[in-house]
């Protein structure tokens, strides 16, 4: 599993696509799992928590990095649904469409943002402001239907409750 | 550390407690925490600071089953079903309650205890759950826990580990329920002197929080339920693979791995003997099919997580082609109480063929959301009208979805049927991971297959096209039954194809998408058929809808 030290040090010698601080969090995990392909998914855990988003520049460096092809990157990172290659709004809302929260009304939340606000799940409004997203049960269902507002989670909304609360932040 | 060090850590836990003439434990766990819980702790910190009182310990703790009602606070017992419990406590609430202590408790904030919720429950997975604070291994330590293990690797042989387990019957409770006795011996067996543990946290299904509960509120009871295993089966190396989605579980659970490593209670050289268990967390990143086991190893090699053909199953070839032993956190969470009581004792709660208790997620159209723990056998009826209360705005039960995508909905009929994994499948549902959803007379049966439907096509991994192409065919299909559009052509291309893909699906997850079509299709079938109109009236429809597209 692990590599030769020259090979890890040659890998850690790849220079960053600019001198932003965050890279460094990011050379750390993969330092971490010297540099091996395991590490791939750890590594863009990293990225997107620093960036927001995994740009291309992103993953053109981790496939450097790591010696793997840039096509099982992309393959990888298309895969799971919490990589996301897109920049997010200033504001997310995430809906949950799990069956607890779809039995209690999750639906009429998401309608209701997109009357308001002319975006589906999976959207961005024109000026930025906010992204909507779904998700499939944040393990709340107690408090169904739930919403996660800029990492806030918010129980037993009605449509009416769930605007009022976005307008308060965006 | 040894015994006698665990027994000075209980001693000097106790002493504490017996010093402080109150304590009040706070849930801090994700779904009190989202409504407030966390303010209420901190006020309740303040006031204790104020009134310059250390006579009163304000302990933040794990869930205490009651989700709907939370934030929930308990005082002076460390039994919620004994202690005095406020409910939806606010901030603003804490002064008033910080003063009534030991004197007349708040009576518009209090949460009656004298009912079946918490009094039908019987509780081996979350005994420490809403009682222990889980960030502190001493208050583990103190409630009995990693006694299991010192004696196990000190005084017990693999063998004798592997006899309880298998003694106790326990079953899997990710959802197969394959016998984990078994599966242990398999590994156990396997000569390769390389072998991994592997704890699957990924809990997929929608609706449900079994998992997530117990790694928030007590994760050192799956670490050492892990530890157990690895000794038993001759493992050094374990992950968790856990979903990104659950970040106080994550924090938690790493927390508790540098705390037991540091007492040296994992790691290397474990209690003071020559055996190594080192234990590495791995985040998911949101797709249902890594849960299926071979998926899950390949999400942990870096790789998509697509399954692949079993046999080998992961025990002879698993992760970096190692024998595997993969378990459910609650399948794990077990493992200490019968070390500890022996599989005998394990034996005597459920039934024959499932025992044991069963952790259950509570949630939909009911009275009392939330988490409850009872032994395997109840009826049903018990589950929904007694301990879940009911359910509400005086409308009628008409269904409970259990086992999730991979699951059914059982009908009023059932509901005298005891609840255990072979009664459920001669049903047509299964146990699956333990979510329970209620549904009342407002839920349509077409809709709700049709929403696991658009699930299982959403998470497909699209390697094999009877599952890839099969469940779009199926949504679009069951789409076509809810709006009204179809003919009783089409209703039996949905059976037909219900077959074909659960016959020919690579994985659990294809085979198993046409489950919530075929149990509704069984018990409430008249809910398609009253969707398919006569011919004479569907014409002025069949133009509108050739003008929409
Ligand atoms: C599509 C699919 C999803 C699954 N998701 C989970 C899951 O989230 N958690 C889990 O423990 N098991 C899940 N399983 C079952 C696992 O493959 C495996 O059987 C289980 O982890 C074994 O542990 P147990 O014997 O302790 O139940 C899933 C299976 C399939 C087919
Ligand atoms: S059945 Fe579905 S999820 Fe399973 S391997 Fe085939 S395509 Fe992937
Ligand atoms: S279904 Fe929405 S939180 Fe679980
Ligand atoms: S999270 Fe507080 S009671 Fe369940």
């Amino acid at each position: 599993m692990l590599m030769d030290r020259q090979t890890t040090e040659r890998r850690a010698a790849l220079a960053p696509p600019d001198d932003d601080k965050r890279w460094k969090i990011v050379n750390v995990t993969m330092r971490r799992n010297g540099y091996s392909g395991h590490a791939l998914i750890e590594t863009l855990h990293t990225v997107q928590n620093c960036f927001g988003y995994l740009e291309d520049r992103s993953l053109r460096y981790v496939a450097m990095s790591l010696g793997l092809p840039l096509s099982k990157v992309y393959g990888v990172a298309t895969f799971y649904h919490l990589f996301t290659l897109k920049p997010q709004g200033n504001h997310t809302c995430v809906i949950c469409t799990g069956t607890a929260c779809y039995i209690k009304g999750s639906r009429e939340l998401s309608t209701a943002i997109e009357d308001r606000y002319s975006v589906k799940p999976g959207q961005t409004t024109k000026d930025n402001e906010l992204s909507v997203l779904s998700a499939r049960c944040i393990g709340s269902c107690g408090l169904a239907p739930t919403v996660v507002l800029d990492g806030k989670v918010l129980g037993q909304m009605t449509p009416a409750e769930l605007i009022d609360e976005i307008e308060e932040v965006v | 550390m040894n015994l006698e060090d665990l027994a000075d850590i209980t001693e000097a836990v106790a002493a504490a407690a017996e010093s402080r003439r109150h304590c009040v434990r706070v849930c801090m766990a994700a779904s009190c925490q989202s409504c407030g819980s966390g303010e209420v702790l901190e006020g309740l910190q303040t006031q204790a600071k104020q009134n310059a009182d250390d006579g009163v310990c304000i302990k933040p703790v794990g869930c205490m089953g009651l989700c709907s009602a939370g934030p929930l606070v308990s005082v002076d017992s460390d039994q919620p079903a004994t202690a005095l419990l406020y409910q939806d406590v606010t901030v603003d609430d804490t002064e008033d309650l910080y003063h009534s202590l030991g004197d007349q408790p708040v009576e518009r904030l209090r949460c009656r205890t004298d009912v079946p919720f918490f009094a039908r429950q019987q509780k081996v997975v979350l005994e420490n759950s809403g009682i222990i604070d889980p960030e502190q291994i001493d208050d583990y330590i103190a409630a009995g826990g990693y006694r299991s293990l010192m004696r196990a690797v000190t005084e017990m042989s693999r063998e004798e580990v592997l006899r309880e387990v298998k003694e106790s019957g326990l079953r899997g409770r990710g959802g197969g329920g394959y016998p984990a006795g078994l599966k242990w011996a398999t590994v156990a067996m396997a000569p390769e002197p390389h072998k991994y543990v592997i704890c699957n946290a990924d809990e997929g299904d929608p609706g449900a929080f079994m998992d997530r509960a117990v790694l928030e509120s007590d994760p050192h009871r799956v670490l050492e339920g892990m530890a157990l295993a690895g000794y038993a089966v001759g493992a050094e190396h374990a992950y968790i693979y856990i979903r990104a989605e659950y970040p106080l579980a994550v924090e938690r659970l790493k927390t508790a791995i540098k705390q037991a490593t540091k007492k040296g209670l994992l790691g290397r050289r474990i209690c003071e003997t020559a055996l190594s268990f080192e234990v590495e967390v791995r985040l998911g990143a949101g797709a249902f099919v890594c849960g299926e086991e071979t998926a899950l190893m390949a999400s942990i090699e870096g790789r998509r997580g697509q399954p692949r053909p079993r046999p080998p199953y992961p025990a002879e070839e698993g992760l970096w082609k190692c024998p595997t032993l993969i378990n459910n956190v609650e399948t794990l969470a077990n493992i200490p109480a019968i070390v500890g009581k022996g599989g005998a004792w394990f034996k005597s709660i459920g039934t024959e063929n499932s025992t044991g208790t069963k952790v259950f997620a509570l949630a939909g159209r009911i009275a009392n959301s939330g988490l409850i723990e009872v032994p395997m056998g109840i009826p049903l009826r018990e589950i929904v009208h007694e301990i879940g209360g009911g359910i509400p705005d005086g409308r009628r039960f008409k269904a409970v979805q259990t086992g999730g995508p991979s699951g059914g909905c059982l009908p009023e009929q059932f509901l005298d049927m005891p609840v255990e994994y072979d009664t459920l499948r001669s049903a047509g549902s299964i146990m699956g991971s333990g979510g329970m959803i209620v549904m009342d007379e407002t839920s349509s049966m077409v809709d709700v297959a049709r929403y696991f439907m658009e699930f299982c096509m959403d998470e497909s991994c699209g390697k094999c096209v009877p599952c890839r192409a099969g469940t779009v065919q199926l949504y679009g299909l069951l789409d076509k039954i809810a709006d009204g559009e179809a003919t009783p052509s089409d209703l039996e291309l949905l059976e037909e194809l219900c077959d074909v893909v659960q016959a020919t699906s690579l994985c659990g997850l294809g085979q198993t998408a046409p489950n919530p079509v075929l149990s509704t299709l069984r018990y409430f079938r008249h809910e398609y058929e009253e969707k398919l109109r006569p011919e004479s009236e569907r014409m002025p429809r069949m133009q509108i809808v050739t003008l929409d597209d």
